[in-house]
């Protein structure tokens, strides 16, 4: 039923009179063969071992920093980082001049070598990216940065490595919001929570007071929408994730909630609940101004825009059950692109253009899926008791989703957990959470 | 003979549906299951009371916000109560169990408050005395993952207000 496509890595080696790319990997499809890497602990010497207790109380920010990249680089599913203990070479030895032989001789076909340095208050780091077969540097870079910073700067390297030998934008150096949820099922406790893509620095933006739903980041900031019940009534928020600051989305006179933002970031996409017909609005967030996009008495719902703003995919009853449509971003020329058995929620724009990832429930099962955006194509990536809600990675390669599990008739047994996976239907890892979650929405890459 | 055969086939039709609906009412039978009819529940476990014989709330099948014959029964009983205590305001909570997208459960709970609304307004309640909010799924009051669970999930709540 989940189609899988045959799993090949493809190691490109061009002639040697060639200077560009000389490992690539392909993404396109699953990988069952992820590319061996070298990960050698950044070096960093005495005296700034002594700096990084002062300001960290870590002694080898250099290791922690790798390991960062390492567990990036192993998530992703395209890298199989190597065991440090088969490494030959001295990490301050092999960044400045690897020798190739001692890594090929582990079967590393790219290596990552560094140097940290933390003084005044400062970190600097560099890194090199090498090709062991071809015995040559890929990428050189250096950057300097507060040390509190030091995860992100694993993100950053991972992120260039992926890029250099992908051909395609990462997506670790971003953050996840999404809902905690702690408590019993009747009588749950969820607050807004964002923490790093691999699951640590969480915070905690709300206390629990208040029932809050389906944060979604803006694509160009960091804005937040998202829907809460405050004062029992529920309405579509904004929150500034830098300065706490929260306002109310519109004056509607009644349930506004679904709520997402448009791709340039300035206006927020959302349904409004009237006389219990529920029919899709836009708001402008510079001036305000409201309006309309469908006029239907069935529910219209889960609007996403096309990454060119042109379209807007959305969820409608209006042929009986749950569907899928397309429509021009003024409203115009509605189309149902779901036409398979079951029914279809939650449809998500890929961030490249080309799909639409979607919740399915067939037969008492709900899968994720994806389809192109005419409907044609349909992909079913992974089947469960109960999951929905995807995010795609800011690179489109990744979809985050939650999952519940059943519980027995005392209420016992029930979870909700964030998974992952990629687009290929690979690679399906459950994201590290402190407590229950849902809900969750994939931020932009902070840096560029 | 024009007239024995259709004859014949108005016999065979009265045949036919009294075979379908003795089917049908098989069917519903065998799916009472104590405490539902077709899908949609018809216990009392978690009704509360709002006045002595004014049962809150009233259940519906999966995915519909169509009222049953015993809901209207019950918004009937609620309307008369609100009639007689019309110092009274409420609020009709909506409800969807677990089974389906968070987004949609929420239109979909707003949906059944509505109904239930609605249909307390076209027996004289007046509308600025019923406010509404929907719940989705984010409410249960049975926290089984079952359908006699879920049935007593999907459900409109009449709740007072003051």
């Amino acid at each position: 039923m989940i189609r899988k496509f045959n799993l090949i890595i493809l190691i490109i080696l061009l002639s040697i009179s060639k200077a560009n790319s000389l490992i690539e990997i392909d993404i396109t499809r699953g990988n069952l063969d992820p590319l061996p890497i070298a990960v050698s602990p950044l070096f960093q010497d005495d005296k700034s071992k002594k700096n990084s207790i002062n300001e960290l109380k870590i002694e080898n920010i250099g290791s922690q920093i790798s390991s960062v990249v390492e567990n990036n680089l192993k998530t992703s599913g395209l890298f199989n980082p190597l065991s440090n203990e088969a490494f030959l070479q001295k990490p301050d030895i092999a960044h400045l001049k690897p020798r190739f032989e001692d890594w090929a001789l582990i079967k590393a076909q790219a290596l990552i070598t560094g140097k940290v340095i933390i003084e005044n208050k400062k970190l600097k780091v560099e890194f090199r990216l090498w090709d062991i077969l071809a015995g040559r540097e890929m990428m050189a870079l250096a950057f300097t940065t507060v040390p509190s910073n030091w995860r992100r700067v694993g993100h950053i390297i991972s992120d260039k490595v992926y890029e250099r030998l992908t051909g395609e934008k990462g997506y670790f150096d971003t953050r996840i919001i999404y809902v905690s949820e702690e408590g019993p099922k009747i009588e749950r406790v969820k607050k807004l929570a964002i923490m790093d893509q691999d699951g640590f620095n969480t915070k905690y933006l709300t206390l629990g007071n208040e029932l809050v739903l389906t944060p979604r980041f803006n694509p160009t900031s960091q804005m937040v929408t998202y829907l809460s019940y405050f004062k029992n009534l529920p309405r579509v928020y904004l929150l500034d994730i830098e300065t706490g600051t929260q306002e109310v989305v519109g004056d509607f006179p009644g349930m506004t909630f679904a709520p997402r933002f448009s791709p340039d970031g300035k206006k927020i996409i959302m349904s409004f609940a009237k006389d219990g017909n529920s029919d899709i609005y836009t708001m402008d967030l510079e001036n305000r101004i409201v309006q309309r996009i469908t006029n239907h008495p069935s529910i219209d719902t889960s609007p996403s825009y096309s990454p060119d703003s042109k379209y807007i995919t959305f969820n409608s009853d209006r042929s009986g059950y749950q569907q899928i449509y397309v429509m021009r971003s003024d409203g115009s020329n509605v189309k149902r692109i779901s036409f398979g058995n079951g029914l279809y929620g939650t449809p998500v724009w890929s961030p490249r253009g080309d799909l639409i990832a979607f919740t399915k429930l067939h037969r008492g099962k709900f899968y994720i899926g994806v389809m192109r955006t005419d409907g044609s194509g349909e992909r079913l990536l992974t089947e469960n008791y109960y999951q929905e809600a995807p995010s795609w990675s800011p690179n489109g390669r990744v979809l985050i989703f939650y999952r519940e599990t059943k519980s027995n008739d005392k209420g016992e047994g029930f979870t909700a957990k964030l998974w992952s996976i990629d687009l290929t239907g690979y690679n399906e890892r459950l994201v590290q959470t402190e407590t229950d979650a849902s809900d969750p929405s994939w931020s932009s890459l902070l840096s560029n | 003979m024009n007239f024995s055969k259709s004859f014949r086939n108005t016999f065979l039709v009265i045949l036919l549906s009294l075979i379908i609906s003795a089917c049908a009412t098989k069917k519903t039978t065998t799916k009472i299951d104590g405490q539902m009819q077709s899908d949609v529940y018809t216990g009392t476990d978690t009704v509360k009371y709002l006045a002595e014989g004014v049962p809150d709330r009233v259940f519906f099948a999966t995915n519909e916000s169509i009222l049953t014959t015993a809901s209207r029964d019950t918004l009937r009983k609620q309307a008369n109560w609100l009639r007689e205590n019309s110092s009274i305001n409420v609020v009709v909570e909506g409800h969807a169990d677990e089974r389906g997208t968070r987004e949609y459960n929420l239109a979909l709970g707003e949906r059944r408050a509505n109904a239930a609304k609605d249909y307390l307004i076209t027996y004289g309640i007046s509308a600025d005395r019923i406010s509404v909010i929907s719940y989705g799924k984010e409410r249960p009051v049975d926290s089984g993952s079952n359908p006699l669970s879920w049935s007593k999930n999907r459900r409109s709540v009449t709740v007072k207000a003051n």
